[in-house]
Formats: C-alpha cells, sequence, structure tokens
C-alpha cells in the first residue's frame, strides 16, 4: 500500500508537531524506565544520598528470594484463573449475544457498563460483597457452611482479586469475540447446519477456529492486564495478604521499592516485568499475523 | 433423491411484510427446477424455506414423503450450494469435503471413497490438500459442488451459484451443473435472476414476481407462450416488445381481426420483426432507425415508430449496415402476435 507523503516546506514545523509526543514519551516513559534499569544495578542507602554499584546482586538476590518465587507462583495461577474465567464467560456471552436478534443492542451496552470501572472501584465493589461481616455474598456462602475471610484466608483473597479482575475484563473480551463472531460470514454456518452439524459443533468447528486471531489477541492482552492492571484491585482490597497470599509482581515491585523502600530489589523487579512485556509484545506482532487460520 | 412438494407456503416477516404469498409447487423426482424472477421476488426466501434456513410461516413443504415445516436443515438430508460458495476457510479442500460425512458419522472407508470419487468427477484431484483461499473462483465453485455431492442428498439447492464468475466461466459451469446433474439424476432447485442460465438449464421453469408465480413450464413453452405481461418482459433479451394496442391500431389499419376483445397490449419477440417482406399474411409498420448493437452474429436494431412511446426492437440475423435515421419498413406476422389483457396483464383467450 502506498502512503501519502507530506512534504512540508518548512523544516522545523514537522518536528514541532511531533514535539510534545516524543516529550511526553520520553520524561514519562523511557526516562524512568532507564532510571530503572540504572538503579536495578545500584544499592541506595536509606536516605537516598548515596548509591552504590553492585551489578547483578538484586537479580540473582531476587530468584533466590522464597518470597519473589512465591510471587512468581501466585502470579501466574492468578493470571491464568482471570484468563479463563474471563475469555471463557466473554465467549459464552458473546455467542449468548450474537444468537439474540432484537435485543442484542441493549445486552451489549449492559455488558460493557464493567469496563467503565476504574480497578480500584472494582476492587472495592467486591471486596464489600465478600466483606465477611456485611458482604452478601460472604453472608450467602455461611449457609453452605463456608466462613468466608479473605482478610485471614489467602485462598478466599485469592478468589475475591481473581473474581474482582475477571469481571472487570469480561466487557472488554465480549466486545472483541462479539465484534469476531459478526464477522464470520452467515452462510458458513449455515452451511454447517446443512451438512449436518449442530449449533455445539458448529460453534466448535467453524465458529470458534475462525475466531483464532481473536483468542489469541485477546489472550495477550488479558495476560498483560493480568500482570499490570490488577495492582489497583490489590492495593484497593488485600494489600498483597494475608501473609503474601496475593502479593503478585506488579503489587510486590510497589509493596518493596515504596513500602519496603528496597529501591534496588524494586528496580530490578520491574525490569524482569518489562522484559516480560517486551517478551509478549514481541510475541504478538510475531505471531499474531501467522496464527490467522485462513 | 426423492421429489419436493410445496403446498399453499407463505411467509411473511414480522407479522405484516409478506415476501411469498401462498405459493404451490411440486418437483418431481430429478427434475432440475430453475427459479427465476428480478431481484426481491422471493425465490431465495423460498430456496432457503425448502432448506429449513428460512422458518415456514403458513402451508407445508415436503421432501419425499416428509413434512420437513419442523425438521432441522441437517435432518431433510438436502446439499445447498451458495452464492459465495460458503466454503470453511480454514479446512482444506477435503476438510470441506468430508465435513458433511464426519458429521452424519460415516466410516472413514467410505468417506474416503466418496471423497476421491467427487473430487474425481469434478476435477479438483489435484487441490484436496489446498485451503479455499488458495483457489481462483471456478475452483472454489467446483470444491461447492463437490461438497453437495459427496453428501449424495436426496435434493440439490442452488442459491445463484454462478453470479461470482466471470462470464465465460459462467458458460462452462453451467454446462457442467446441467451435465452433472443429468448424470447424478439428483432433483435439483435452482435460483437465479439471470434468465439465460434459467433457459438453459432447466427441465421445468418457474418464473416468480413479488412473491408469486406468474408462469410454470418448460422453459421453450414459456418463452414461445409467455402467460403475462411480466413473463413476456422478463424472459428473452431484450424482452418482447410490449405496444399499446390503441397506439398500434391508430399506427395499423389492418390489424388482424383474431385479437381477443379486452386485449390492451400487443407483444412482439424482437426476432419475429422482419425487415424483408415474408409470404405469410402480416402487417407493416413504418419507422426511422435509431441506433443498431452489432452482437457479431447477429444485430438488435433500434426503431422508433411515430405514434408509439418506446422505441422497437427488432433482431435481425447478420450485421445490419445503417445509420440513425434511415427509414425502415416492419413487416409482422399475424401469427407472432401475443395478446395481453388490459384488465390483468394476463395472456388473452384467443
Amino acid at each position: 500500500m502506498e502512503t501519502k507523503r507530506t512534504v512540508f516546506p518548512n523544516k522545523v514545523l514537522p518536528y514541532l508537531f511531533v514535539a510534545p509526543q516524543l516529550i511526553i514519551t520520553l520524561v514519562f516513559f523511557i526516562w524512568p524506565a532507564t532510571q530503572a534499569v540504572k538503579s536495578s544495578f545500584e544499592r541506595a542507602d536509606p536516605f537516598g544520598f548515596s548509591t552504590q554499584f553492585v551489578g547483578l546482586t538484586h537479580y540473582i538476590r531476587l530468584f533466590q528470594d522464597p518470597l519473589y518465587l512465591n510471587s512468581i507462583g501466585r502470579t501466574v495461577m492468578f493470571a491464568i484463573a482471570v484468563t479463563a474465567i474471563s475469555m471463557g464467560l466473554a465467549l459464552l456471552f458473546a455467542a449468548a449475544v450474537s444468537r439474540l436478534i432484537r435485543s442484542s443492542q441493549f445486552y451489549t451496552t449492559l455488558l460493557v457498563w464493567p469496563y467503565a470501572v476504574a480497578p480500584v472501584v472494582a476492587g472495592i465493589l467486591w471486596w464489600f460483597l465478600f466483606n465477611s461481616s456485611t458482604g452478601i455474598l460472604a453472608y450467602m456462602l455461611r449457609y453452605f457452611g463456608v466462613i468466608w475471610n479473605a482478610n485471614l484466608n489467602g485462598t478466599h483473597a485469592m478468589i475475591l482479586i481473581i473474581a474482582a479482575a475477571a469481571w472487570k475484563q469480561i466487557s472488554y473480551n465480549f466486545l472483541f469475540f462479539l465484534a469476531g463472531m459478526q464477522s464470520v460470514p452467515h452462510s458458513l454456518t449455515e452451511a454447517a447446519a446443512i451438512d449436518g452439524a449442530g449449533p455445539f459443533k458448529r460453534f466448535w468447528t467453524i465458529v470458534f477456529p475462525l475466531l483464532s486471531p481473536t483468542t489469541f489477541f485477546l489472550f495477550i492482552i488479558n495476560i498483560n492486564y493480568v500482570m499490570f492492571d490488577t495492582f489497583g484491585i490489590i492495593a484497593a482490597t488485600t494489600n498483597g495478604g494475608p501473609n503474601q497470599a496475593t502479593n503478585i509482581l506488579v503489587y510486590k515491585v510497589y509493596s518493596d521499592g515504596f513500602i519496603g523502600l528496597n529501591i534496588g530489589s524494586s528496580s530490578a523487579q520491574s525490569v524482569v516485568l518489562m522484559l516480560f512485556v517486551i517478551a509478549l509484545t514481541f510475541i504478538q506482532f510475531r505471531y499474531v499475523e501467522r496464527r490467522v487460520n485462513y | 433423491m426423492a421429489s419436493i412438494t410445496l403446498t399453499s407456503v407463505k411467509k411473511t416477516y414480522h407479522g405484516n411484510v409478506t415476501a411469498i404469498h401462498g405459493l404451490d409447487l411440486s418437483i418431481e423426482d430429478g427434475e432440475f427446477v430453475v427459479l427465476v424472477g428480478p431481484s426481491g421476488c422471493g425465490k431465495s426466501t423460498l430456496l432457503r424455506m425448502i432448506a429449513g434456513l428460512e422458518t415456514i410461516t403458513t402451508g407445508e413443504v415436503r421432501i419425499g414423503n416428509t413434512v420437513v415445516n419442523r425438521l432441522e436443515p441437517a435432518e431433510r438430508d438436502i446439499a445447498m450450494v451458495f452464492q459465495n460458495y460458503a466454503l470453511y476457510p480454514h479446512m482444506s479442500v477435503r476438510g470441506n469435503l468430508e465435513y458433511g460425512l464426519k458429521n452424519r458419522g460415516t466410516p472413514r472407508p467410505e468417506i474416503d471413497r466418496r471423497v476421491l470419487e467427487a473430487a474425481r468427477i469434478l476435477e479438483i484431484e489435484p487441490f484436496l490438500d489446498r485451503k479455499p483461499r488458495q483457489l481462483s473462483g471456478g475452483q472454489r465453485q467446483r470444491v461447492a459442488m463437490g461438497r453437495a455431492i459427496v453428501r449424495q442428498p436426496k435434493a440439490f439447492l442452488f442459491d445463484e451459484p454462478l453470479s461470482n464468475l466471470d462470464a465465460k466461466l459462467r458458460g462452462q459451469m453451467r454446462v457442467e451443473i446441467r451435465r452433472l446433474q443429468r448424470t447424478l439424476g439428483t432433483t435439483s432447485v435452482y435460483v437465479t435472476h439471470d434468465q439465460l442460465e434459467a433457459m438453459t438449464l432447466a427441465d421445468k421453469l418457474v418464473v416468480m414476481n413479488a412473491g408469486v408465480i406468474e408462469q410454470i413450464g418448460r422453459p421453450l413453452d414459456i418463452y414461445a407462450d409467455p402467460q403475462s405481461l411480466f413473463v413476456a418482459a422478463f424472459m428473452g433479451s431484450p424482452g418482447m416488445n410490449l405496444v399499446d394496442i390503441e397506439r398500434l391500431r391508430g399506427l395499423v389499419a389492418d390489424l388482424p381481426a383474431s385479437i381477443p376483445s379486452g386485449t390492451g397490449t400487443i407483444g412482439i419477440r424482437p426476432e419475429d420483426i422482419a425487415l424483408d417482406e415474408p409470404a405469410t399474411p402480416h402487417f407493416t409498420i413504418s419507422a426511422t432507425l435509431e441506433a443498431v448493437e452489432l452482437v457479431g452474429s447477429e444485430s438488435l436494431i433500434y426503431a422508433n415508430a411515430q405514434g408509439l412511446s418506446e422505441d422497437v426492437v427488432l433482431r435481425s440475423q447478420g450485421i445490419h449496415r445503417g445509420n440513425p435515421g434511415d427509414p425502415l419498413t416492419l413487416h409482422i406476422r399475424h401469427e407472432v402476435l401475443h395478446s395481453f389483457l388490459r384488465e390483468t396483464g394476463r395472456k388473452a383467450a384467443a
């Protein structure tokens, strides 16, 4: 495809046009990132007056630290659960709505609302629902013999943040799945119906395979979301507790750095996370095109 | 293989828009029936109702001896070829052909045998392991046909299957579809808006307009003896010349006495107007030449006669050399006239 080139008569003007974007990127992204990389190789004194180069010490310690390894495990569990639940439910809802003829607009609108809720608010909402003394869900669980207390029980705390994080992400996944399903030509499912496939078979053998680019895209996006954007949910609810049960990587960066004031280790952790995102982004750009099934 | 019978079939959308107005049609076992009509006449809707992709508002559709109104498309044992082919893009050609058989639990050796046979008949063996996107339009069309024939269904339903092909390929595929259907002897219903396809393919032609059947018959019978103004104008390219009888009377003193009373419009096929004087009884119209279209083997001549609202088209063999404004004498034999009633537009009884 040929791109249209605009030639500016003034040599300086084009740079002025891109300057705001460049400045923002440099000041708020590139500069802090390089600072993080730099301080991950340094040890600072508690007051920040002096720093000392320590090489890879922080990184080596990190991967020997049982708390950090525990955090990786928690993050993996959290990521798998949130991604599976939010994508699974979103797929189910999208399949249901795409079968509707008249009220699909209405349902779509309702299903998209949670996306407008900030992570912190989503966290608080679920915190209230699951509150051990006033929460309605905790109250109902008592009838099933579950003494719910997310403040004391690590599993309960994990379920709480999984619910909040997945609930919020369903909207986003739903929209993409719905758009994906609507782009599958109607005649394909009709042909499959004539070919003797029932609704479930049609979905799993025709629609779902054709959705694979969407599914793969959403998978990457959801992992990214779980790894970073869920910070607000945890900050508003469990603060990583009880006993490290919900201390996922992104929250640990914050708590070690800004609460524990271990800037060096915190920086090393954020560099590890940064590498992870770079890898994910690379995979996405590299394979998302190729995974297209047709 | 089976017959298909439609009895008082009606389709209404949202309770008020009627697409099909109570229609009766019987299709014999092994017959090739073509539904033809302009866009929006309900022919595709009717086909989709037979397929089970549209509900039947009232009336009854039978395939063989079974009433299929309430059956799922899969249970009707029919195969359909779609206008856009509707090949499964993520499956190979082989996968596309196998899909329907696998869903029906056909044993593996039988699947392989039928797929290879269909591929051989349609000459798509070299492409069995390709994806549909790697095929040309004509090859995709063949795969779509293959998907229909491997199933060995009771009937084939074709929904404008050739309209995405270029003219030359369309002609080839038309011949092949006809030959294939003759060989297999499977009952077929074919929807098209192209009257040339309709004429050449059909055993029985059904001309539809605005949700009703205008005429059913063998293609040549319909061409030779259209029962309504709509059919007269729709079938044939160019269509029949339709002339108001009063205007014609003003132009021609010696119109034949055999024209039935109540006639409002006279129709004359373009090939029935001669420039040379015939031996049989005829009348003449003086006209001037407006334009000539040279098709190669024949010429279409547009002539203007004083007093007629529209140009008269006539078909003349060979190449007609003439310039606009040349005087012409149009000879029209008495027996070629088609009379249509003023009131209803139906053919006037002689």
